[in-house]
């Protein structure tokens, strides 16, 4: 019930931002513009109201339909409220499949992001490490989600071994990984300084 | 044949490959104590790593056969039991292990997914580990029953009493080509191709 008053508070806020809006199972959802989107997800964690503070998971959604647009999903709960309510910004496959990140909002978007980035190509502007998280980092077969993926991946078996075992799992750690407090003394020095310069240490 | 009768080194004259009385009863010795004393490395990565567990534990008990003690370093360990679902991002990592560990070393493959892909035959999933590692016993089953590990390990263990040291070839690695593709990239193709249910699952949308 509080979802159905969030429906209605973000449509008057937003008019026509709010595409669509639905009760699935149950469940709210509403459609958005995706250049509003993170103006309406900063709004619904924000407002006194709505205190959607905790986000779920950030999935997306590539319909066999090829008239559909890709969309991109947030799960949203607010904590106090108990209310769920569930968002999805369509994204027309033939444009950019680009969307405003949500990494300033909730820290745990980064690898729900990274995911989403993953499994089907959606680039999430503003991220600060959008990279591969479930395949390697230089995967280059194309985004395993997607429809037009086959199950079995583009290349045969043998590229695709050669290929995994080509992937150096060692050279690709983050500086946010490397932030961790304990860590930082058995760091070798150039990268204890890459970590000071770039400004992301916090109290080390 | 005649030479080597007169050849004054002995151990040349045994790492020749002639098996004689005095090397059989050599392997005998150093094959009776590689079997009975296995320092597994339980490379447990997916569900199978709890029928390994129950194995363990004291009904189904590994002890009995020496194998108590896992050793979660591939230095200190000869027996790399591959436990589990090998993606192609852990491929690397298992390729370095099994390179890290010691001769003598061996490789079962435990499990389904193990032994060819398992139920997962898609893009992320590395059909059967033997593409990249020698393997030496493979144990089928989803998981396998704890019964299933145990004959496969005292399989292994009348392999390794069959094993003798003036076999040369017996302790080289074997690495096709320079990627570390294990197998011969047409026989890992053949290999891997879809039977059965699969072959609805190689279209796309």
């Amino acid at each position: 019930m509080s979802a159905a008053t969030s429906v209605a508070a973000l449509r008057a806020a937003f008019g026509q931002a709010v595409v669509r809006d639905d009760r699935i199972c149950g469940d709210a959802v509403v459609w958005v513009a995706a250049d509003r989107c993170h103006e309406i997800l900063a709004w619904l964690r924000d407002t006194p109201g709505q205190d959607y503070n905790y986000l779920v998971d950030i999935t997306a959604v590539d319909y066999r339909d090829p008239e559909l647009p890709l969309e991109v999903v947030y799960q949203l709960r607010a904590l106090s409220r108990a209310a769920d309510l569930r968002l999805k910004v369509p994204l027309a496959r033939e444009g950019p499949l680009v969307v405003d990140s949500v990494v300033n909002l909730w820290r745990g978007a980064d690898w729900l992001e990274r995911e989403v980035f993953d499994m089907f190509g959606v680039t999430f502007r503003g991220h600060p490490d959008l990279r591969r998280i479930l395949m390697w980092e230089t995967y280059n077969e194309g985004h395993p989600l997607r429809k037009d993926f086959p199950l079995r991946g583009h290349y045969t078996r043998a590229e695709q071994t050669r290929q995994a075992l080509g992937a150096n799992p060692e050279a690709h750690y983050s500086m946010e990984e490397l932030s961790i407090a304990q860590a930082y003394k058995e760091l070798p020095r150039d990268m204890q300084e890459r970590l000071e310069a770039s400004g992301r240490l916090e109290g080390a | 044949m005649s030479n080597r009768f007169r050849d004054s080194r002995p151990l040349e004259y045994m790492r020749s490959g002639d098996e004689t009385f005095l090397t059989t009863k050599v392997d005998a010795v150093f094959n009776w104590g590689r079997k009975y004393s296995m320092f597994l490395y339980p490379f447990v990565t997916a569900c199978c790593g709890m029928e390994f567990m129950s194995v363990a534990g004291p009904r189904y008990d590994l002890d009995r056969f020496g194998c108590a003690l896992p050793r979660f370093s591939p230095r200190q360990a000869d027996l790399l039991m591959v436990v589990g679902t090998i993606s192609h991002r852990q491929a690397p990592v298992l390729k370095k292990v099994y390179d890290q560990m010691a001769e003598p070393k061996w490789v079962i493959a435990f499990g389904a997914c193990t032994c060819s892909g398992g139920p997962y035959n898609n893009y992320a999933t590395v059909q059967g580990i033997d593409t990249i590692i020698p393997v030496d016993v493979y144990i089928p089953g989803c998981p396998p029953r704890p019964e299933g590990l145990i004959y496969g390990i005292m399989m292994l263990q009348k392999k390794i009493q069959g094993e003798t040291f003036t076999d040369p070839t017996l302790r080289q690695e074997h690495l096709v080509n320079s990627d570390g593709l294990f197998l011969e990239p047409q026989r890992i193709d053949e290999l891997s191709e879809p039977f059965g249910n699969s072959v609805h699952q190689t279209r796309s949308a």
